[in-house]
């Protein structure tokens, strides 16, 4: 029993199953019983989950990206301005958006890793850079169907049918795509943490850097490749976002970025790096998801539930605390 | 004999089961410079760590002008009156000389919440002028980082005035000095002497001891060896006590036929050097040519300061290309630039520290076995977990590690089984020439063994081996030549047959 106790995956679902026990006992008449409500959990937090991916490679690195909320707002902006301002077709418009969130991605990692400025830092100074970028390339405006033309008269466009595919349901509409996305994107990370060489060195890196380095591990590369692939992530993360609210808002993913380190930290992934994995992300995402839900369906109000949610997060990270 | 200033009756202490140190006694007077002897391990960090509040609970008992001395903590020792100057300086570099000479014992007024920034100036300068240093009053406000080491040295002298200390720990002050700042320093030293201090003075040089002692004590094995005036205790008998024992762990008999001189060198240099990466230090090697033939042992004996760790990390490339000078590698030139390419040029170095800079201790028993050689496991970048585990099985098997599962975290096996994932994951890439930095530190007298025989079995297969011990015995019953170093170039060079632990020791401490 104790030795379970140890295994961090274990750990993670007895939190989750905390939290799910109290959705039983605070079932609001039923509701928690439905089968909606579940759906609607996993669709809720698929744009946070798609987030705490990348956060996930990067923690594991040893170390912190501030800039997913950012990159995630700057993309919904540059994808939704191709679709719907130049009409670029659905596919140019993707890549588009996924080579931005890698170049902002790729660009902390730089600075993270051949400059050597720290993470925290190097991350809130992108998250900064890229809000003001998403706001430039915007106009402080949201991007959606409606455009203002020089005469000052409004024009329509037709929603490209890309929004529709990413904001439908799947499976006999059982299913959210963005949910569909995000369970691709916990796939993708876990091929990458799990059967690549570099997912190895990545584990390495975070664990111990200077151990990793004298052992011939190209820690800079392995950085550069955690941070560009969270960038790609937030890019997704931001595209799924824009296709739900039919627009792209310069101001989209703000806090964002403290949502997906909480999954990740929930999770039982160490801050300190080196330990931890994408499988353990899963499921302090479903956490954070009935914990939102149970209280939203509770109709807690806001106050209330913010200071619960803060409380929570301690208790659940505190149950994940290994002994020293 | 006037009654002494500090007094060590009977003080031990175990660590785990192992006696670091035991049943040592002596006395040291009020204005004397006591220097404190003995081989890397003989006990003198131990019984400064003890007599500097680090370890509270040891044996026996001390007592400092005729009362009982038990430090609970490095601040309760440093109120007692007992400082530690130790190599790595403790001075916090963003601070200003001032703050940095009273942390701790700040200069308060206001019920000991406002600080008194200007009296700290003043008293400050005041020491420094005592002392000799040449630091203006101005000085006093720049941060401690401005100045070089051996003015920092200094500084940390003077805070241990600042806390009117009586007993002063030297811990290798000069091993990163020059020989002009070497000379300040014992100025100061002079100065502490006058003022009635004691100095305790840890040092490897034989100059040194020759310079600044009254008296020396030497400690071997974790015991009291002699107690004597400097002028009673000339070179010779110095030595004989430091060094005073057998060989005895085995070590597997030498292969045969290995002149050297015959077959082309594994690794050669010609005068290599190697750059400190601290710009105000001094280089840590200098012009050191050496060769190694395949299925040779070569040592590199030196106590601490030698330079032969840094010889190592230069070689390997472990601080980047900061080596001048020539090397070749099988007869290829090289130039040492990142472990990456060291490792891939057939060179593995095996590092002294094995938790800091050897394993990653989170991860898996086979993680860490094909670290250093991921290509080999995951073609194509795929990882194959299969031949991951079928290899660090094998080689777990060839060193007879000792594991519940390849799966266990590595931080959960034994110190002498880590030692030997460590190894098993430098011979995992198929080096040609190994760098063993202490291989049998923390290793239990059956494991060394063991891993001595191995290293005669991989030699016996053309492996060429460079070794630095910190256990001389160890250094001379495996090499088949050893080099000398001291303040970074070469001393000395013994064959087999010529080395003694007494010829080595001397040639270590620079004596003539």
């Amino acid at each position: 029993m104790k030795a379970a106790f140890q295994i961090p995956w274990v750990r993670a679902l007895l939190a989750l199953a905390l939290v799910f026990a109290i959705g039983c006992l605070c079932n609001a008449h039923g509701a928690f019983f439905h089968w909606s409500t579940h759906r609607d959990m996993l669709r809720q937090v698929s744009v946070y989950g798609i987030l705490a991916c990348g956060m996930t490679l990067v923690v594991v690195s040893g170390g912190i990206d501030l800039a997913v909320g950012s990159v995630l707002g700057l993309s919904a902006v540059i994808f939704s301005t191709a679709t719907l301002h130049h009409g670029l077709p659905a596919f140019l418009a993707v890549a588009l958006t996924l080579g931005a969130g890698a170049a902002a991605g790729l660009a902390s990692g730089t600075l993270v890793s051949r400059l050597r400025v720290q993470p925290f830092i190097a991350t809130l100074a992108l998250m900064v850079f890229a809000r003001g970028l998403a706001k430039a390339l915007s106009g402080g405006q949201k991007i959606s169907r409606v455009i203002q033309q020089p005469d000052g008269s409004f024009s329509y466009v037709d929603l490209p049918t890309v929004f529709a595919r990413l904001d439908a349901r799947v499976l006999g509409g059982n299913v959210a795509a963005v949910s569909l996305v995000f369970l691709a994107c916990v796939l993708v990370s876990w091929v990458v943490l799990s059967r690549l060489r570099y997912g190895r060195y990545l584990y390495a890196t975070g664990g111990n850097e200077d151990a990793a380095r004298l052992s011939g591990v190209p820690v800079v590369r392995a950085k550069l490749l955690a941070y560009g692939l969270c960038g790609v992530f937030a890019a997704v993360a931001g595209i799924c976002q824009a296709a739900q609210e039919e627009q792209g808002d310069p101001e989209a993913g703000t806090g964002y970025e403290l949502t997906a380190i909480a999954i990740v930290v929930i999770g039982g992934t160490s801050l300190a790096g080196g330990r931890g994995g994408v499988g353990l992300t899963l499921i302090g995402a479903i956490t954070i998801g009935y914990l939102e839900k149970i209280l939203s369906i509770n109709a807690v109000p806001e106050a209330s539930r913010l200071m619960l949610t803060g409380a929570i997060i301690v208790a659940a990270v505190l149950l994940q605390r290994r002994k020293p | 004999m006037p009654e002494p200033l500090l007094r060590f009756a009977r003080v031990g202490k175990s660590f785990g089961g192992v006696r670091a140190l035991d049943d040592v006694s002596f006395d040291v007077l009020a204005g004397e410079v006591h220097v404190l002897a003995g081989e890397n391990g003989a006990g003198k960090s131990t019984l400064i760590k003890i007599l500097a509040g680090v370890h509270p609970g040891f044996d026996g008992e001390m007592t400092l002008q005729g009362k009982p001395l038990r430090p609970a903590s490095p601040d309760d020792a440093r109120r007692s009156g007992i400082s530690v100057i130790h190599q790595e300086l403790s001075l916090v570099d963003s601070m200003s000389v001032s703050d940095n000479i009273h942390l701790g014992r700040e200069s308060r007024r206001l019920g000991g919440w406002w600080l008194d920034r200007p009296a700290q100036v003043a008293r400050s300068a005041e020491l420094c002028r005592q002392l000799n240093l040449e630091l203006s009053e101005a000085d006093m406000a720049r941060p401690v980082e401005a100045f070089s080491l051996s003015v920092k040295n200094r500084i940390e002298i003077a805070k241990a005035l600042a806390f009117e200390a009586r007993v002063i720990v030297m811990d290798e002050p000069t091993s990163a000095l020059d020989r002009p700042e070497v000379d300040k320093l014992f100025t100061l030293v002079a100065a502490l002497r006058a003022r009635g201090c004691a100095v305790i003075y840890i040092t490897h040089k034989m100059e040194e001891i020759a310079r600044v002692a009254d008296r020396i004590t030497v400690l071997r094995d974790g015991k009291w060896v002699g107690t004597a005036p400097a002028g009673e205790c000339p070179e010779r008998r110095l030595i004989q006590w430091m060094v005073g024992r057998d060989l005895s762990e085995q070590f597997p008999p030498p292969g045969e036929g290995r002149a050297g001189g015959t077959a082309a060198p594994a690794l050669e240099t010609r005068g290599l050097g190697v750059r400190d990466p601290d710009p105000s230090r001094r280089n840590a090697v200098g012009g050191v040519s050496l060769r190694v033939a395949p299925g040779e042992i070569l040592g590199i004996a030196g106590l601490q300061g030698s330079g032969a760790a840094e010889l190592f990390q230069g070689l390997f490339g472990s601080r980047g290309a900061c080596c001048t000078g020539e090397v070749t590698l099988g007869g290829v030139p090289f130039h040492p630039k990142n472990p990456r390419d060291s490792i891939g040029r057939g060179l593995a170095h095996l590092t002294a520290d094995r938790k800091a800079t050897g394993l990653v201790l989170g991860m898996s028993v086979g993680a860490n076995v094909s670290l250093a050689s991921l290509p080999g496991v995951s073609p194509m970048g795929l990882l194959r977990r299969g031949i991951e585990r079928s290899r660090a099985r094998h080689w777990a098997g060839a060193l007879g590690i000792r594991l519940a599962s390849i799966e266990q975290p590595v931080g959960t096996l034994s110190g002498g089984n880590q030692q030997k994932v460590v190894l098993a994951k430098w011979l995992c890439t198929g080096p040609r020439v190994l760098l063993l930095e202490d291989p049998t530190r923390g290793v239990d007298v059956g494991a060394k063994r063991e891993i001595y025989s191995l290293m005669r079995a991989w030699t016996g297969q053309g492996m060429a081996i460079l070794l630095i011990s910190s256990e001389l015995p160890e250094l001379l019953g495996l090499s088949d030549r050893i080099l000398v170093l001291h303040r970074g170039s070469v001393s000395a060079e013994f064959t087999r047959a010529e080395a003694t632990q007494e010829k080595v020791l001397a040639a270590a401490m620079g004596s003539q």
